[in-house]
This record gives C-alpha cells, sequence and structure tokens, in this order.
C-alpha cells in the first residue's frame, strides 16, 4: 500500500492547501412531512479529512446523498470550489466528486479492470463513433485509460486480479476496488459511505492506510463511519449529525468530549424517575464515565455494528 | 451434490461400494453392449426398412442408406467412436476431453431416439409394424441395446438424503421424486474438460475451418430437408448429437480455441455464410436464407438494446418498419407517393437515418422509464407505427404508405450494372434473385457484427453493460444514463433500419401487417426477443442461431398449423427453466443466473 506519488501530477486542478473544496450552507431535506436534514452546514478543506457521525437514522445518508446529487436538497445549496453543484449525479461526479455506497455497488458482472475503467468515463471523450471506426486517437485513449486504471489497482492493491469478476472479490477487496473506481474519476473530493462496515480490525487498519494515502494524493475525503477509534485515528474535523441536526463539529478531542454527543448515542439521563436514588445512580454513572475520553470513546464504540446493509442510498 | 460421473477406465479401481449403473449390468458386458448395439445399428442403416416407397425418403434399398437413415448411420457412428474412445483406446482420447461415458449415453441416445421416430412414424403412416421390412426391426433392437449397454455404465450416484419419518406420504413422494431427478441428471452429467493444450496456430486454424465446414454442412442439411420427417429427425438428432459433443468437452475446447482467433473465425464464417447460396441448386432454399439472415441481423440489433443495455424493447420491429417504408418509398415504386428512384447507398442512407429519427423520438420520451414500464411502451409504441401505416393512405390520413395495401412493386436493385433481380452464373453455379440479395444482406450482417463488436469492447459499451448492471451506481460514476441509452436505443434502430431497406426490396411489397407484435411469421417483435433470449443474450452467435432455429423450425413444421404459438411458448418456457442464459451462453450471463455453480473466477472472451 505505497502511496504513488506520480498520480498526484496527473490529478487536474490540485488544490492549494487551504482552500475550501466543498462547502454545504443550510442544507435541508424534506421528504413530504419528514425533514430528514435540517439547515446543515459543513465545510470541506483542501487535503482535509473530515468525518460525519451520528446515530442510526440521523441522516447521514441522506446528507450524502444530497452531496453527490442523488437528491436535490430542499432548501440550501452546495458549492464545489466555488460552483453550486448540478443537480445531477452524473454531473457530481464530471465536476470532481466521487462516492462510495454504504451497502456495495459494483458492477458485479463485469471484470475488476472494467469497473475502474467505467469509472473513467468522465475523464475520457471517446464517443460512439470513435469505437466504431477505431482510428488511432481511440487506441491511444484506451490504452491511456487502461493504463491508468491499472495503475490504480496497484494503488489499492488489486491488480494482480484484473481480470478477476467483480462479484467473485473478497468483501474488503470489493470496498478497495469501490474506492478505486471512484478515484478512477479523477476527483477533488472523495465521499466515502461507512468504508469500514463489517470489515475485521486488520482490514480496517488498512483502510485507514489506504484514506491517509488517498488524503496525500490531494485529494479531500468526507467519511460516515460507525467504528469511532477509526473516525478518530483519522480524520482532522469530525461533525455530529443528530435527528438531522448538526449537533457539534469540531476535532476528535472536542466530539469525544460533548456530553450532547454521549447522549445522542446512549440517551438522556433520567430526568423523572421513578426513584430518587435511582436519578442519582445513574447521573454518577454518567458523570464517572463522561470524565475520561477513553471512556465514552468506548461507550460509543457499542454502535458499531448498527444496520448493516441499510438500503437508504436511493 | 457431486454430479460427476467417474473416469472411465479405472476397472482397477473399484471397491466394494463401486458405482453401478441404472441398469444391472457387469461393466464390461455394458461397455460391450453399447459398442455392439452401435455397429449393428451402422449395419442396419445399409439395410430396407420398409418395403414400400411410399414413406418419404426411400428406406428400401439394400446397400446404402437414405433419408432419415442417413441420420441414423452418423448418431451411430459418432456412439461407436464414442464407444471405442471409452475402451481408452489410444488416439481416439482427444475426443473425449470430459470423459467419454455420458458422450457416449447421449450418441446412443440420438441415435435410439431418431432410429424409433423413424421406425414408429413408418408403422403409424402406413398402418402397422407389418411394413416394415427386418431391417426396421434390426435397427429398433440394436439401437435399443447400445443405449441399454451406455445406461448400465456405471457411474456416480448422488448421495440420498435421509428421510424424515414425519413427513407426509406426499413430502415423502416428493422427497423420492427429487433423488430420483437428481440421479437422472448425474447419469447425464460429464466432468469439466481438461484445459485444450496449445496446437500450432495453422493447425488451430484447420480445426477452426472444419468447424465452420460442419456448421455449413449441418445448416444446409437443415434448410434443404424435403419432408416433416426428415426435418424432425434432423432435430433430434442435431440436439442430441450436440449434446454429446457437448458432454465430450469437444464444444468446450471449440470454443476455446475460436476464442484465441476471434477475427479468424468471424472471417471463416462469414465465407461459410457466403458459400451456402453455391451449395443450392435453385432459388428455393435461399428464400429461406435470406429471410433467416434478415431475422437474424436485426435480431443481433436488438441484441445491443437488451443484452447490452438491458432495455427490454418490445416495439423493435418497428424500427425495420421504418427503414423498409423508408426505403420502399424512394425506391421508384408505383404506389409511392414520391416520384424518386434512389441508387441503393442513397436508399438505405436514407432507411438508416429515418429509423434513427424514430428512435430517438420514440426514445427521447420513454428511456427516463425502467424495467418493465419500459417494456410496456415500446410496445405500444410498436403498434402505434403500425396503425399509423395502416392509416396514411390517403382516406384516414395524408397518402404517404398507401394503407394496407402497402407500397408494392418495388423494383429490383441495381448497383453498379449488377441487377439483383436476375440470375447470374458464377463459375458453373447458377446465382438466382434470393441468393443475390442473399449476398446483400450478408454485407449488412457483417456491418452490424462489426458495430456489435466494436462497440460492446469500448467505452460506451462498457457504459451500457454498467447501466445494465446497476443504473444508480453507472450514474454516481459520471455515466449520463439518459443519453448513453438514446445512443444504445438509436444505435438499434438504425441497424434495424438498415436491414429494413434490403428486406424492402426482397419482398416486392412493404405491407404494415408485416410488422406485428406476434404473428407466426417471423420477424415480429416477440419471436426477435426470442430469437435473442434463446441464443443468448449478449453474444453475437447466439442471436443468429437463435433466429435460424425460430425462422426454420415454423417453417419446416407446417403441419403444426394453428399449434404453432402454443409449441413456440411451450418451448421458450422449458428452455427458461432449465437454460436461461440461452443456447450460447455470454459468460457473465451464465454466472448472472447459476450463482450456486462454482464460478470459474476468470473471465475469458470464450462465448462471445
Amino acid at each position: 500500500m505505497t502511496t504513488d506519488t506520480t498520480t498526484k501530477d496527473t490529478t487536474p486542478g490540485a488544490p492549494t492547501p487551504g482552500e475550501t473544496v466543498l462547502d454545504a450552507r443550510g442544507v435541508t431535506m424534506r421528504f413530504g412531512g419528514l425533514t430528514a436534514v435540517r439547515g446543515v452546514d459543513l465545510t470541506v478543506g483542501a487535503g482535509e479529512i473530515v468525518g460525519l457521525i451520528g446515530p442510526n437514522g440521523a441522516g447521514k445518508t441522506t446528507f450524502f446523498n444530497c452531496l453527490t446529487g442523488l437528491y436535490v436538497p430542499t432548501e440550501g445549496e452546495v458549492r464545489y470550489k466555488g460552483n453550486v453543484l448540478p443537480p445531477k449525479s452524473f454531473k457530481v461526479t464530471a465536476a470532481g466528486i466521487a462516492r462510495t455506497f454504504q451497502n456495495i455497488r459494483l458492477f458485479a458482472n463485469m471484470t475488476v479492470l472494467e469497473n475502474v475503467l467505467v469509472g473513467r468515463h468522465t475523464r475520457t471523450k471517446e464517443g460512439f463513433w470513435s469505437a466504431v471506426l477505431r482510428g488511432p486517437g481511440f487506441h491511444r485513449a484506451e490504452k491511456a485509460s487502461k493504463d491508468r486504471a491499472m495503475e490504480l489497482l496497484r494503488f489499492v492493491g488489486l491488480d494482480h486480479k484484473a481480470e478477476h469478476l467483480a462479484r467473485n472479490l473478497p468483501y474488503g477487496e470489493q470496498r478497495k476496488l469501490e474506492i478505486a473506481r471512484a478515484l478512477a474519476s479523477e476527483p477533488g473530493l472523495l465521499l466515502l459511505d461507512e468504508p469500514t462496515a463489517g470489515m475485521n480490525p486488520q482490514e480496517t487498519r488498512a483502510t485507514e492506510e489506504l484514506v491517509f494515502a488517498i488524503r496525500d494524493m490531494g485529494i479531500a475525503v468526507l467519511v460516515i463511519e460507525h467504528d469511532m477509534r477509526f473516525i478518530f485515528n483519522l480524520c482532522d474535523r469530525v461533525a455530529v449529525l443528530v435527528q438531522g441536526e448538526k449537533l457539534v463539529e469540531g476535532d476528535s478531542a472536542t466530539v469525544q468530549g460533548d456530553e450532547r454527543v454521549v447522549a445522542a448515542y446512549l440517551g438522556e439521563p433520567f430526568e423523572d424517575a421513578p426513584g430518587a436514588d435511582e436519578v442519582a445512580e445513574v447521573e454518577a454513572a454518567e458523570a464517572h464515565a463522561g470524565t475520561t475520553d477513553e471512556a465514552t470513546g468506548a461507550r460509543a464504540d457499542t454502535t458499531t455494528d448498527a444496520a448493516p446493509g441499510k438500503e437508504n442510498d436511493r | 451434490m457431486t454430479t460427476q460421473t467417474t473416469a472411465p477406465d479405472t476397472p482397477g479401481a473399484r471397491k466394494a461400494d463401486a458405482p453401478t449403473g441404472l441398469l444391472p449390468l457387469p461393466e464390461k458386458a455394458a461397455r460391450a453392449l453399447a459398442l455392439g448395439g452401435s455397429a449393428l445399428t451402422i449395419v442396419s442403416t445399409f439395410l430396407a426398412w420398409t418395403w414400400t416407397a411410399d414413406f418419404p425418403g426411400d428406406l428400401t434399398v439394400y446397400g446404402y442408406p437414405g433419408g432419415l437413415q442417413v441420420l441414423v448411420l452418423i448418431g451411430a457412428l459418432l456412439a461407436t467412436l464414442f464407444a471405442l474412445a471409452s475402451y481408452g483406446i489410444r488416439g481416439l482420447a482427444w475426443l473425449v476431453p470430459a470423459g467419454a461415458d455420458a458422450a457416449l449415453r447421449f450418441a446412443t441416445l440420438a441415435t435410439f431416439a431418431t432410429s424409433w421416430y423413424t421406425v414408429l412414424a413408418i408403422s403409424t403412416e402406413l398402418g402397422g409394424l407389418v411394413n416394415l421390412e427386418p431391417g426396421g426391426f434390426l435397427v429398433a433392437v440394436s439401437s435399443l441395446a447400445a443405449l441399454a449397454g451406455a445406461l448400465a455404465l456405471p457411474f456416480q450416484r448422488p448421495e440420498p438424503d435421509p428421510i424424515d419419518p414425519d413427513d407426509t406420504g406426499w413430502e415423502k413422494f416428493k422427497h423420492g421424486a427429487t433423488y430420483k431427478w437428481e440421479t437422472t441428471k448425474a447419469v447425464f452429467a460429464a466432468g469439466s474438460p481438461r484445459p485444450v493444450a496449445t496446437l500450432p496456430s495453422y493447425a488451430e486454424i484447420l480445426i477452426i475451418v472444419a468447424m465452420l465446414a460442419l456448421g455449413l454442412v449441418v445448416f444446409t442439411y437443415g434448410i434443404g430437408t424435403e419432408y416433416d420427417e426428415l426435418f424432425i429427425g434432423f432435430l433430434i438428432t442435431t440436439g442430441l448429437g450436440f449434446a454429446t459433443l457437448n458432454k465430450a468437452g469437444l464444444i468446450a475446447h471449440a470454443s476455446q480455441i475460436a476464442s484465441r482467433h476471434t477475427s479468424i473465425t468471424i472471417c471463416g464464417a462469414f465465407v461459410a455464410a457466403a458459400l451456402f447460396p453455391f451449395t443450392q441448386t435453385n432459388d428455393q432454399y435461399a428464400t429461406i436464407g435470406v429471410y433467416i439472415l434478415i431475422f437474424a441481423t436485426v435480431a443481433l440489433g436488438l441484441n445491443i438494446v437488451v443484452g447490452l443495455a438491458g432495455l427490454l424493447d418490445l416495439g423493435y420491429v418497428a424500427f425495420l418498419g421504418v427503414g423498409a417504408y423508408a426505403a420502399a418509398l424512394v425506391s421508384g415504386s408505383p404506389s409511392s407517393p414520391f416520384d424518386v428512384h434512389f441508387p441503393f447507398w442513397a436508399a438505405a442512407l436514407v432507411g438508416a437515418a429515418a429509423s434513427l429519427v424514430f428512435g430517438v423520438l420514440i426514445g427521447a420520451p420513454t428511456l427516463r422509464l425502467r424495467g418493465d414500464y419500459l417494456a410496456i411502451v415500446t410496445l405500444g409504441f410498436g403498434e402505434i407505427f403500425r396503425i399509423t401505416a395502416n392509416n396514411l393512405d390517403g382516406t384516414s390520413g395524408p397518402d404517404l404508405t398507401n394503407g394496407s395495401n402497402g407500397v408494392s412493386s418495388i423494383p429490383n436493385l441495381d448497383v453498379l450494372g449488377f441487377d439483383f433481380g436476375a440470375p447470374h452464373d458464377v463459375g458453373g453455379f447458377t446465382i438466382g434473385r434470393f441468393a443475390n440479395y442473399f449476398f446483400l444482406m450478408l454485407i449488412v450482417t457483417a456491418v452490424v457484427v462489426l458495430v456489435f463488436r466494436r462497440s460492446s469492447n469500448s467505452r460506451i459499451g462498457r457504459a451500457w453493460v454498467a447501466i445494465r448492471e446497476d443504473e444508480t451506481a453507472a450514474l454516481a460514476m459520471g455515466i449520463n444514463g439518459f443519453r448513453v441509452k438514446l445512443v444504445a436505443f438509436a444505435v438499434g434502430a438504425s441497424l434495424a433500419g438498415l436491414a429494413g431497406t434490403v428486406q424492402a426490396h426482397v419482398t416486392y411489397t412493404v405491407t404494415p401487417e408485416q410488422y406485428l407484435f406476434a404473428g407466426p411469421i417471423p420477424p415480429n417483435s416477440a419471436f426477435l426477443l426470442a430469437a435473442v433470449v434463446l441464443g443468448g443474450m449478449g453474444t453475437i452467435s447466439g442471436p443468429l442461431i437463435g433466429a435460424a432455429l425460430l425462422f426454420l423450425i415454423p417453417n419446416k413444421l407446417q403441419f403444426l398449423g394453428n399449434y404453432q404459438l402454443f409449441a413456440f411458448g411451450l418451448v421458450l418456457m422449458l428452455l427458461m427453466r432449465f437454460r436461461p442464459e440461452g443456447l450460447i451462453p455470454n459468460r457473465r450471463r451464465q454466472l448472472e443466473f447459476h450463482e450456486e455453480a462454482e464460478a470459474p473466477t476468470l473471465l475469458t472472451k470464450a462465448g462471445a
């Protein structure tokens, strides 16, 4: 898993540090009477890894879908490098935001290489006539695409399986392939929706390395995850979404120390409990647990295995 | 659940629980019976089977086989060869890369089915067994003996599941039936073929040439069968014969060799197809040839839309109609309101362009729909085209298509002084009108094959497959789904239109009733889709073979009459149950439909 420095040069418009890549302002998403996301602001700077956490049903994936054009926000706007995002997901990808899915959505009956080549779609131009007539330009572009795709497969460590069908890869490698496919569209911002769901600790650690390597290529990363250890190791900033609203945003320490985050995950302490001594007991336990960061982390960890295979991507 | 037969020729390795055959015979006797029966069948085909020439095909002659006897002879020769190979005779091992026993069973079954069909047909048509000569009885007995011998060969029985004693009688019966079915499947199951050795390339090309020649001979024989009994016998023999070669592993080897030389195979296939008119003495069967080719070409165009892009189009025949009408209107036909006579290249362009425009017009509003909804809407548009063409007759609408009478008396083509309407002599062979059009249609087919092959292996083709696999993910990868689908729709439409321009000239007349959704005569939308599904989605050879079968079978089996569509539906249902990926499966599709099977991890380019 070495960082391929040559890829850095080929990334178009590699951002200068400090520049804001993604700027979401007051994003609200309503489905009929249900407000899934309410007035969320979020910025991602160049070279930053930002985490997005929250309990199940907090609206993380809905917010993600607003960022990628699958949904058009009811209110508010999302800007990518200063431009308002177009309302179609393929245009968003062309603009430079690539994503992976919570439940893996590879093209299962295509080969690994073909999957990555599909990711190259927005960065290549050959149309139908070029494919039928097969001029020299076609062969050149096809070869360039293949070379780039193989380079990305080497980057995620799948080059030896280029001709395998995507469906036959083990779970962890399918996740990697999805990341490689997203990288093939040469994004400036990569959105990862629970990249470590269902992984064992070794695979999680490898994914961590991979995300750092992607950051080093100059690509900003926004990641949704339930694995708190992963998030707090990885992210420069973490935003917490609860019931569609942003609760806190800040670095790991700030978020881990915030009582409201703990309350959102574990519930409020009893207010009008049946017996006074029970209230005291709970509060004592709460106060004890809240004192150390580690404890909070450990307690938040209990939600790690939440809802695998949630089907709310569209 | 292992359903593999034991490798043959391991007599030393027999244990106490050694596998036994379906019939209680010792292995050596069974093998000898299969061989002897097959050999005797060969002999019997040289005898007379009946005393009168009333049964078609003249089976009354001693000394040489005729009609159905030839088919039995071919089956029996195959069976004998595989029986010898199952003895492990040196020099025959190349015949059976996947083991000989399963192939032997299928070969004897093919011989048995064809000969018993013949014998029964003779005795029912002529009224009684008394019409059989000794040869007829001999072939019946010897082919049955060969089949019995082959079935008595040992095979690996599946492990029986223990029966739950609490089950009801019906459940027990079901359990037993399932086990019997598993056993029957195991009898005919073959092992996986060993990998094919690399031969020098000239040898591989010679093998490809031999395969293509064999294909041409089989096709020519099938198209030239003169009476129903012979065609049914042909279907039985070729169907089971193909299964035999498949079980022997020869088909797998052949497709591997062909996949190493795809360009040569495709060019060779076109040469073989071009040789077809030279095998015919008159235009009778060249007519069938050109109609099959039109049908197959349109089916291949539909395969781009359905097989690659996954858009279920049930009104595809309308595009053929648009092309045919456009070409007919500019052909100088007296019933065309336009008094123009374009040369063929211009007419072809007009036809393709008209279909393209029509395709975009239909596609633009409908391609926002997915799946079944798209199918329903395209079905509607297909019918709208036909009804509109019916009404543009000057009374219900503007005079354009001459209504239900259609555009008639379309003149024959004349390209560079070559008159397509007149017979020509080429090297001693007379090439008639339909044969001329056959060659023209072959060029159109080549164009469609070229477009299919090149576009499928490119950026746009990958986008089509991606859309078919998962539209949401494809959109998220930056594919403009609507545009890519519209391109697929338009390409499919213009290829069908191109075929339509030739069809207009072949049929002299273009009427709305040629472009139905479903009817007894192909091409119509239902048959086109059936040809694609039957042959295999996403492949080139699949729709071609599917179309040939779907055209030949109703054409040859006229006696089916009103039951044609019923039989067609039944066959389609059975096929979908037992082989959903089609006769020539695309590798991807095969994996998609048989998820439980141990999938080969590498997707080779074979089978396309």
